[in-house]
């Protein structure tokens, strides 16, 4: 019996709730935005993720930019950033496809932030890397390859 | 207890660029030691930047971001001499909580 699996699944349908009663305003997003992005980090392919961040479908935006080199030498030490350019962008998270796990990190913004972060992130080989971002509600993301000379997850 | 972050912050035209340089090991719980055992998960899970006291971002962070991890971004309406919290938490609960002021 794996217990990841179990508390995972006790996440994703406490999440269920919680969701319903923040779209309702009844909530603040807080604690419930932790627990969402807590699950969303036990996923391990793209749709799982898109899925346990309520993401759904989102549509391809070229108003979403992802800034990196090509070609990483290092997968351990992989500079990324993402721009959005959408108004009312409230939320930038970073997929790698091929990943143990995809979400590297999701970034809540609030009042006053910028939707630019720049980050370094680990890749275990050369793969794609998306870009989702929540603007007024709805989400978008872009996508980029990224080649890795080599790999970050090693050991 | 954990070593101090690096902040740097400077503003230009009203919006503030914030940097950050955290001192973590990020281990992804993926890797194995010497004997064959695997390393326990030990990463960053959450940070928060705040202005003045008033939160602005809050970032959820995975085992994939880089050891000693780096993150940048951008406040509005900063300026100098504006303060900027930041804080991290670990897998371990472990904290660390730094300020810097915007020059």
């Amino acid at each position: 019996m794996n217990p990841s699996r179990r508390q995972s699944l006790q996440a994703a349908s406490g999440f269920g709730v919680y969701a319903a009663l923040v779209a309702l305003g009844l909530l603040p997003a807080g604690p419930a935005a932790a627990q969402q992005f807590a699950s969303a980090f036990q996923t391990k392919s793209i749709a799982d993720t898109l899925k346990a961040l309520g993401a759904g479908a989102p549509a391809e935006s070229k108003d979403v930019i992802i800034n990196s080199p090509d070609i990483a030498e290092n997968g351990a030490v992989v500079p990324v950033g993402v721009r959005s350019n959408l108004p009312r962008t409230e939320m930038i998270a970073l997929l790698v496809e091929k990943n143990p796990n995809a979400l590297a990190g999701a970034y809540t913004l609030l009042e006053g932030a910028e939707p630019d972060v720049n980050m370094r992130i680990k890749m275990g080989q050369s793969s794609d890397v998306y870009a989702l971002v929540k603007a007024d509600g709805k989400y978008y993301m872009a996508k980029k390859e990224i080649k890795v000379t080599l790999g970050g997850c090693g050991g | 207890m954990p070593d101090p972050m690096r902040i740097r912050a400077t503003a230009k035209d009203g919006v503030a660029d914030v940097r950050v340089l955290m001192a973590h090991e990020m281990e992804t719980g993926q890797r194995k030691d010497a004997a064959g055992k695997i390393i326990p998960a030990w990463h960053i899970t959450e940070v928060t930047a705040s202005l003045n006291g008033k939160p602005v971002l809050a970032a959820h962070w995975g085992p994939a971001i880089s050891k000693n991890p780096y993150l940048q971004f951008k406040i509005k309406g900063a300026k100098a001499g504006d303060k900027i919290g930041i804080s991290w938490t670990d897998t371990k609960g472990e904290k660390r909580t730094d300020e810097a002021t915007v020059s």
